[in-house]
């Protein structure tokens, strides 16, 4: 077990984990942060993407305690008490989700994008898309979303 | 689908690292970027005893030219190369403005290695020392004919592209080594290069690779062509009989064309479920044609504008 201490979104967090701990598992497991999805655990799907110093990385593929001393954004720091994010609002806004599964993982690619020097194209908003897999809506309307928010 | 336990190092310093890698044997492993090791871990495929995290030692991430002939008039024989430290990670690389200036091979071969989230991450040591045969930056590091630098007990060393790719995720680093920097020759004179790939998706594992590199003297003759695929053999693998074809020639389509048969008659791939041999024959012919079409286009280019310089 090993001590650490993680920033996430904003609130500082001191906890001891075992080495193996996933981040994901970390965020899940032990603060409770159920918005990260995990799908394949290896780093192809995309659902577990978040934040590591402003820098969109996949949370199953990084140990807990690699993260000691770093900040963390997830999907939970998104909606403020002025309401849902743009981003999620347009997601809202385009049927740019179904199940929901692969959404925050999107969100957070979409949130690292904003942060570039924009504006992305809409071959750009897809070629980033193509980190994230989702089964169920189709692509079109998550898209048109980004596009709304990121793209010219 | 969960890491077996092991133990964790982290150390600060490369001499530390070097240390734990030498108590740990066979039973150590490095972690940097953790992009293919992780995985490997997750599903169990590798279940080392002891980490060795390498991301908190400081100098390891330097982007930067080195070697001679940097002035003006410099000999014959003379190379500059972009040195990439072990743990600057892909994404930067990607975007660093040394390195399209020096190698614009390598930002253009980064963009299809994975996804933007894993080139976070990631890191161009990780991906050489990895060595998968379907790797972009093997197969890049290969067809510019670059180097790695190792540190281990006995000292630091170099070992050439041609000789560091031995087998199936194997190079020939010894036991208690560590990748620390990659060396890129820089371009430099009518020098160019090109790359190709076909991948079900964007980002995804490439059905085949082809890298080339091409270099022309004073008269518009190649002068040296280097060509890799990556995909379709156990390791990414040079194709020395298309370099051969190419010598002297003035990179026309029928040579272009000899080149690219040369190099389907070096590989035997294996089937996959979604590409059959026979397709990964037809496009390593297609896509040696197309990288070596791009680097003569590149380094006549060259030509045109500076020429010999």
């Amino acid at each position: 077990m090993r001590r650490i201490e993680v920033d996430v979104n904003g609130s500082r967090h001191v906890r001891h984990v075992d080495e193996r701990r996933l981040l994901s598992d970390f965020l899940r497991h032990d603060l409770g942060l159920r918005g990260t999805k995990v799908g394949c655990e290896h780093g192809v799907c995309g659902a577990c993407t978040v934040l590591l110093d402003g820098a969109a990385v996949r949370s199953c593929l990084l140990l807990a305690v690699q993260v000691d001393g770093c900040r963390v954004d997830t999907v939970e720091g998104l909606a403020g008490p002025e309401g849902l994010h743009p981003l999620q609002e347009a997601l809202h806004r385009h049927h740019g989700l179904q199940c929901g599964y692969c959404t925050a993982g999107i969100l957070m690619t979409a949130v690292e994008m904003a942060g570039e020097a924009g504006p992305h194209s809409v071959e750009e908003i897809k070629q980033r898309l193509s980190g994230h897999i989702c089964r169920c809506t189709g692509y079109a309307g998550i898209v048109a979303a980004l596009s709304e928010v990121v793209g010219s | 689908m969960k890491p077996a336990p092991f133990r964790y190092e982290r150390p600060s310093s490369l001499e530390e690292a070097l240390r734990a890698l030498e108590e740990a044997g066979d039973e150590g492993r490095v972690l940097a970027g953790g992009q293919s090791l992780v995985p490997m871990l997750n599903m169990r495929l590798a279940a080392p005893s002891v980490l060795v995290d390498v991301n908190a030692i400081s100098g390891l991430d330097e982007i930067a030219t080195e070697g001679e002939g940097e002035a003006e008039g410099e000999g014959e024989g003379d190379r500059r190369y972009l040195v990439v430290g072990a743990l600057a990670r892909q994404r930067t690389l990607e975007r660093s403005a040394l390195a399209a200036s020096c190698c614009p091979v390598l930002p253009e071969c980064l963009s299809v290695v994975g996804h933007v989230p894993t080139r976070n991450r990631g890191t161009v040591g990780g991906s050489i020392a990895h060595a998968d045969p379907a790797g972009e930056l093997p197969v890049a590091l290969l067809a510019l004919g670059g180097e790695v630098e190792v540190a281990g007990p006995d000292g630091v060393r170099r070992i050439g592209a041609d000789d560091l790719f031995v087998g199936f995720l194997t190079t020939s680093l010894g036991a208690g080594e560590m990748l620390v920097r990659c060396r890129f020759p820089a371009r430099r004179g009518a020098v160019g290069s090109g790359f190709a790939e076909v991948a079900p998706r964007h980002g995804d594992f490439a059905f085949a690779i082809a890298c080339a590199s091409v270099a022309l003297d004073e008269s518009g003759r190649i002068a040296g062509a280097r060509l890799a695929l990556g995909a379709v053999a156990d390791r990414p693998l040079l194709v020395p009989a298309a370099g051969d074809v190419l010598g002297g020639s003035r990179g026309a389509e029928p040579a272009l064309r000899a080149a690219a048969a040369a190099a389907q008659a070096a590989v035997d791939p294996a089937d996959s479920l979604h590409a059959p041999a026979g397709y990964r024959r037809h496009l390593v012919g297609v896509l040696a044609g197309r990288a070596l079409r791009q680097a003569v286009a590149k380094a006549s280019e060259q030509l045109t504008k500076g020429g010999s310089r």
